[in-house]
């Protein structure tokens, strides 16, 4: 006699029935993908939502010292930043320009790629006008040969520069419609976590060939994992999941941001043929290190888990437009940034960041865990690029998204109504 | 003897230091690709059984005062990770479905 099958657990859902019907505003109706492949709205895009929100563009680890900068490449607004830690220990971020003909200020060997290191002032290579790190001009060559020029008028343009639980966040508008926390809102700030602890950084970068909110989605629905990545382990791959489907824990939405959070990996308290061999020898897998890092109390750290769930496991932030954060339960955090180019392009990075291992053996955990992230990460880049070409033939009207895509659903009405706000405020001028 | 590569007990593994101690992901992810399954599959029978081994031996050093052939040792460890997947999920050196998708490992910490 077949024994009967364990079915998938599933959570409470929200009065209404479900997740999205407990936003109403979503509805429940199948979403039109035209934003998807139309170049147009992208342009709509980058003014209405690049240029209006504020975005994460590093950390201040990466800014340690003072004259410790990096440039970002910010193709969607057609920029460069400089980010900058000055002898005041503030920290700015300038438009990577010179103010004299426009070359680009910072860079070296390819003017397109991002570069980091620790200065006392920026010299452009052109015509050797000097820039102070708090963006004034300091130096222009043969000043006298210039007609009246005065060298206050001429400093880097700056660019409204905020920090976040050490996130260094940039807004694009000349004057911003919200501060950075009114922007973040309750559900993000609410998270006070030891960002500072852990230091040991992994850094993976990808360009795709797809619209950055059809990559954007594959990372915020747990509909897929069992499926597409099935046999990455037999945990993955056990039978319920594949029949039946995984269920998310929690949703919850604040404002243009959104969390779902899932059980965890259980790593190590399953049977052993639950997992890859090297999985059991190293201690580590798509949860990443098994054992918990030294940040690990009892108490969960403020603004987590916020479904107060028990068996809790990850967390995975979407913070508009373009920035993720995964919380996970052993103690390690994951960045997703998601940065258009084009309609149907994007450069997607991906940061771990771990404790400083104690010992080899943690590091060895590290390491499976961040191989893992790519053995994942590429299977749905290269389907991800299957799924813009599909989008591209344009025969399909509109896409029907289950209440465990809750979150596309809700990416996809944020950025609708982005940009229909921005076109509202320019119809009437 | 004066000229091994790989920490004392460990000399079996020798053979395989030319071709599998690489200093990154991106040179690691990269020989992976340019091997056939029969050089995966013999390198990874050969350090696998060992592997518990190595991480015992290589725990007795703190992470950043590793003697060079301990160093080498842990390289060679790194690389049984990568190809790991190849082994035991894929039994092919490439992730299927990957098209020409890249993902690359920019920055890493040493060692």
């Amino acid at each position: 006699m077949q024994q009967a099958r364990k079915a998938p657990l599933q959570y409470p859902k929200p009065p209404e029935g479900t997740w999205t019907e407990h936003y109403s505003e979503l509805g429940t109706a199948p979403v039109s993908y035209e934003s998807m492949v139309s170049p147009e709205f992208f342009q709509l895009e980058r003014e209405a939502i690049f240029k209006r929100a504020w975005l994460n563009v590093g950390r201040v680890e990466q800014l340690r010292r003072k004259g410790a900068f990096f440039t970002k490449e910010l193709g969607v607004a057609r920029t460069s930043l400089i980010v900058v830690r000055g002898m005041d220990d503030q920290i700015r971020a300038f438009h990577n320009v010179c103010r004299h003909r426009g070359n680009k200020l910072v860079w070296t060997d390819h003017p397109a790629e991002e570069i980091g290191g620790t200065c006392r002032q920026f010299a452009c290579k052109y015509h050797g006008w000097r820039y102070d790190l708090d963006g004034r001009c300091s130096f222009i060559l043969q000043e006298s040969e210039f007609f009246g020029i005065d060298k206050a008028d001429y400093g880097l343009v700056p660019v409204h520069c905020d920090v976040w639980q050490g996130f260094v966040f940039v807004n694009l508008a000349k004057e911003p419609e919200q501060t950075l926390t009114e922007f973040l809102g309750p559900m993000i700030t609410a998270i006070d976590y030891p960002f500072e602890k852990l230091t040991e950084r992994y850094y993976y970068r990808g360009d795709i060939r797809s619209n950055w909110k059809v990559f954007l989605d594959a990372f915020q629905e747990f509909y897929h994992p069992p499926i597409l990545h099935g046999h990455q382990n037999p945990v993955m791959s056990q039978a319920e999941y594949k029949d039946q489907g995984f269920y998310t824990m929690h949703f919850q939405a604040d404002g243009p941001h959104r969390v779902g959070s899932t059980s965890g990996g259980a790593g190590g308290l399953l049977p052993p043929q639950m997992y890859n061999p090297i999985e059991l020898v190293m201690r580590s897998g798509l949860f990443g290190p098994w054992d918990p890092s030294e940040i690990v109390t009892t108490e969960l750290p403020p603004g987590l888990n916020p479904g107060n769930k028990k068996r809790w496991g990850l967390d995975s932030f979407q913070i508009f437009p373009n920035f993720a954060i995964v919380f996970w339960e052993t103690g390690w955090y994951l960045t997703y940034h998601y940065w258009p180019v084009a309609h149907d392009r994007l450069i997607f990075e991906a940061n771990a960041y771990f404790a400083p291992p104690r010992n080899v053996r943690e590091r060895l955990a590290q390491q499976l865990g961040i191989a893992t992230i790519k053995e994942y990460a590429l299977q749905d880049c290269g389907t991800l690029e299957a799924t813009q070409m599909g989008l591209e033939s344009r025969v399909l009207p509109a896409t029907p998204l289950g209440d465990q895509e809750f979150m596309c659903r809700h990416l996809h009405k944020v950025v609708h109504d982005w940009v229909d706000d921005y076109r509202r405020s320019r119809a009437e001028g | 003897m004066a000229d091994s590569k790989l920490p004392p007990g460990f000399a079996d593994l020798e053979p395989f230091v030319e071709a599998w101690c690489l200093d990154s992901e991106p040179e690691r992810y990269a020989k992976r690709l340019a091997s056939t399954m029969d050089e995966i599959q013999t390198f990874y029978d050969a350090i696998f059984p060992r592997a518990e081994e190595a991480i015992v031996h290589l725990e007795q050093f703190p992470l950043d005062e590793l003697p060079d052939d301990a160093l080498r040792l842990l390289k060679l460890l790194y690389s049984l990770i990568l190809v790991s997947f190849a082994v035991e999920i894929w039994r092919q050196p490439y992730i299927p479905d990957t098209g020409t998708a890249s993902f690359d490992l920019k920055l890493e910490p040493t060692p």
